[in-house]
């Protein structure tokens, strides 16, 4: 059983960076949900306080973690151009798309959305996580900048949804793979 | 920071309204460099990943700047966090609008 590096940074990409960013967004709903519909609710401790505020640190780091790995390391192996000479696009992901009109659309509506529209995510969430560890605690003075929160974490939600739905439909039409072997178990006798 | 028992919102309302300043300009950038090609070359930051390192990298820039102004500008201070967040949504529909490939090619006529 075997994997590629190119395989294995696609997955930290997309299933570490990309999987957990979107579970954490979908934990500050809810942290929000219940800020807003408790007045005057029950306070954190300190050590609730400070395990928050490390989630929400975690969760930036990760959106950040999912965009950068993929700009800078998935994104050139699937945009990258074959050597002339070569007849088969098959390592070159992009290429294989477009070469087909019935895959070119993965690449002309579902990689260029998604290559822009998953950059606003973290943008989105540093500054949620941002407004709720500057105003934790007074969450019931601020209800207003709490809920323009939800809608901003909502929209993060989308369109890290995107991306990650795309990203994960495009590798399974044409993969990003190859580079050296990692041999994860050894084949049956 | 705190009047009486309140809160200033100026610190929210400057990082709301950065954040969807650098979603729209993220979302002009994209189709912009799409629909001129002395504008990708421009863009291009980093050969390998394209034109998408330099939208993404002027967008990171722009937000992060305006963050920082608007936060020293507001710091403390109690605004009208409704016309802010008003302005924010704004920029964050067309910031979602123009990052949809379809809209930008109708924009550029393609």
């Amino acid at each position: 059983m075997q994997i590629t590096g190119r395989d294995l940074v696609t997955i930290i990409h997309g299933m570490l960076f990309g999987g957990l960013f979107l579970m954490a967004c979908f934990g500050v709903l809810v942290l929000l949900h219940g800020s807003l519909s408790s007045r005057g609710g029950a306070e954190l401790t300190v050590a609730g306080r400070r395990r928050e505020r490390i989630f929400l640190v975690a969760m930036v780091v990760l959106g950040w973690g999912a965009v950068l790995s993929g700009a800078y390391f998935v994104y050139p192996w699937y945009r990258a151009i074959p050597p002339a000479g070569v007849t088969n696009p098959g390592a070159y992901p992009q290429r294989l798309l477009l070469a087909d009109p019935h895959t070119a659309g993965w690449h002309t509506l579902g990689m260029e959305w998604k290559e822009h529209v998953a950059w606003m995510a973290p943008i989105l969430m540093t500054m949620v996580a941002f407004v709720l560890m500057k105003y934790e605690g007074v969450g019931e003075e601020h209800r207003r900048v709490r809920s323009t929160a939800v809608v901003f974490a909502l929209v993060a939600l989308l369109a890290g949804a995107v991306a990650a739905g795309f990203g994960a439909l495009i590798d399974k039409q044409a993969p990003v793979t190859g580079g050296s072997t990692i041999n994860l178990m050894r084949g049956a006798r | 920071m705190k009047a009486g028992n309140l809160v200033a919102n100026g610190a929210a309302g400057a990082a709301i309204l950065a954040a969807s300043l650098g979603c729209l300009v993220l979302g002009v950038l994209a189709v912009a460099g799409d629909g001129s090609k002395a504008l990708t070359r421009l863009l291009t930051f980093y050969r390998p990943t394209g034109p998408l390192s330099g939208v993404s990298t002027v967008a990171i820039v722009v937000w992060l700047a305006a963050w920082l102004v608007g936060n020293r500008v507001w710091r403390g201070k109690t605004i009208a966090l409704g016309k802010v967040c008003g302005a924010a949504f704004v920029f964050l529909g067309l910031a979602l609008l123009l990052t949809f490939p379809p809209v930008g090619d109708l924009l550029l006529g393609k």
